[in-house]
């Protein structure tokens, strides 16, 4: 079981600089999420003009599910200069994986409830920290796509892209700044020190 | 004495770098430390260096300190929360140690305690940023210190030779946005690489330390080039190597290579960090040779 919650409203709004395309995960029903509120920011965001279409589905974690439906809405996707998605991490990294030239942000931080794990499979993993990064890092977890869990940039141990861990993995922080040129965000690599907040993790025993 | 007093002095800083041993019996290594490396700026003490297990960084840092010699403490973020971080720089400040080198640290999984938890609650930016919140007189908790808060040399590491390159310019401008005050590199074996690097560094205006380590063999530096992230050894160094077995073997070619390194990055940067790897008799012959 996880819960998502809404992030800080204002410091999501400021990451939409002309429409964004608005997903909702209703999936998963281990899956606790902020309807309710969420349903009310996004009609706000709709207030102001700054959505250009909104999605709500269910598993989007289910990546041909997901981008059947994202190609269905390929025009509102290009009008739009960013994705918001409302989801577990998983979701929000399954559509990044899949929109890699746009901006895909989490309007939700994931936390974990004791108890177990959702559904959520595959190919993607989240800690359910409770303060996801994924805005600061192209919509790559840097919690589980980097070895040592980096929150601040990649270590001195990446070889020919791969992690010193294990080098059949490639190097998460590389993943990481390869997208966010891609995406021209290189500027949030500038952003504050990023200090881990471990009371987040619910299930804090690994 | 604090190592960025030397830099705004506009000195060419000589640093040089010893392991702790696996074992509390320092003697040797210490008399060898003050008969080799007394007249550098500066002598790094590794934490735990490729994670495997030795006396404690800390501990050697005061036993050096205690022979006269200027150390540096090497902290790594592997082994200890933020509290045990922050108690131990606060025991370094109280031994007098304040040149302090800030570093994520090698993963657990690559060295001699495979099984062990690898911790990283904090990361070499983050731990740069709780090294000034001592220094103002509080902790990562938001707690007051009692007394005068410690005050430290701030040092980071970069990878200039990296073929991350753009991450690892990146990872230093946040280390330098949370403190960084000095930079020493991973070891350099192709000036023309470090020079471009550092076209692109200079910006930053924070003093760089070339990293060089004295080629010891063909073997020891090709095993570096295939395994050591951000390591590139030329061709043209090994062939060096290769050419007079006899010269190699008695350590003249390296500390020939070694001196040239210097000579050729030195109008680049501003100081030297030598890794001797047990070779810290030979330091004081590679200074004289590289001119300083
Ligand atoms: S940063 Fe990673 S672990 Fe944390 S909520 Fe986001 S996806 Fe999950
Ligand atoms: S090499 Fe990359 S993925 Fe591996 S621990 Fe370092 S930054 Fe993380």
């Amino acid at each position: 079981m996880l819960v998502t919650k809404l992030k800080d409203k204002d410091t999501v709004a400021s990451l939409i600089c002309g429409k964004a395309f608005i997903i909702n995960c209703h999936g998963c029903k281990e899956v606790g999420f902020p309807e309710r509120d969420a349903a009310e920011f996004q009609r706000e965001l709709e207030s102001d003009g700054k959505v250009s279409g909104i999605l709500t589905m269910d598993y989007i974690c289910n990546p041909e599910n997901i981008a059947l439906n994202l190609s269905l809405r390929k025009d509102e996707i290009d009008e739009a200069d960013c994705v918001l998605v409302f989801s577990c991490g998983v979701g929000v990294q399954t559509v990044s994986s899949l929109l890699e030239d746009k901006r895909v942000y989490a309007a939700c931080d994931t936390y974990a409830v004791p108890g177990g794990q959702g559904v959520t499979p595959l190919e993607f993993d989240c800690r359910q920290c409770g303060e996801c990064y994924l805005n600061l890092t192209g919509g790559i977890c840097p919690l589980t796509a980097c070895s040592k869990g980096l929150v601040n940039g990649q270590c001195g141990g990446a070889k020919d892209g791969r992690c010193e861990v294990d080098p059949d993995m490639e190097c998460g922080w590389e993943r990481i700044q390869r997208r966010l040129a891609m995406v021209g965000r290189l500027d949030v690599l500038r952003s504050p020190v990023q200090i881990r907040n471990y009371d987040n993790e619910v299930n804090a025993a690994e | 004495m604090k190592i960025t007093d030397r830099f705004s002095k506009g000195e060419f800083v000589v640093t040089a770098e010893v392991g702790p041993p696996k074992g509390f019996h320092v003697d040797e290594l210490v008399s060898e430390a003050k008969e080799y490396l007394s007249d550098i700026a500066a002598v790094n003490v590794t934490d735990n260096q490729s994670s495997v297990m030795r006396l404690s960084s800390l501990g050697f840092c005061k036993a050096l300190k205690d022979a006269g010699l200027n150390p540096i403490f090497q902290l790594t973020c592997r082994d200890r929360n933020r509290m045990a971080l922050e108690s131990d720089l606060l025991a370094a400040a109280l031994f007098g140690i304040d040149n302090v080198l800030c570093l994520t640290g090698d993963h657990t999984k690559l060295g001699d305690h495979p099984g062990a938890k690898p911790v990283f609650d904090l990361d070499s930016v983050s731990l740069l940023h709780t090294v000034c919140e001592l220094e103002k007189g509080r902790d990562l908790g938001g707690n007051e210190l009692v007394g005068e808060p410690p005050v430290f040399a701030k040092g980071a590491v970069v990878s200039p030779c990296s073929d991350s390159v753009d991450a690892q310019l990146a990872k230093m401008e946040r280390k330098i946005m949370a403190g960084a005050e000095f930079f020493q590199t991973q070891a350099v074996f192709d000036p023309e690489r470090f020079i471009s690097f550092m076209e692109r560094a200079k910006q930053f205006n924070v003093p760089v330390q070339v990293g060089v380590i004295i080629p010891k063999n063909v073997g020891m530096v090709r095993y570096m080039s295939q395994n050591v992230a951000g390591i590139v050894v030329p061709d043209s160094v090994i062939d060096e190597l290769k050419a007079d077995k006899e010269k190699t073997k008695a350590g003249i070619t390296g500390v020939e290579i070694a001196a040239r390194i210097i000579r050729e990055c030195r109008p680049y940067c501003q100081g030297v960090h030598i890794m001797a790897l047990g070779w810290e008799a030979k330091v004081p012959e590679i200074l004289k040779l590289a001119g300083i």
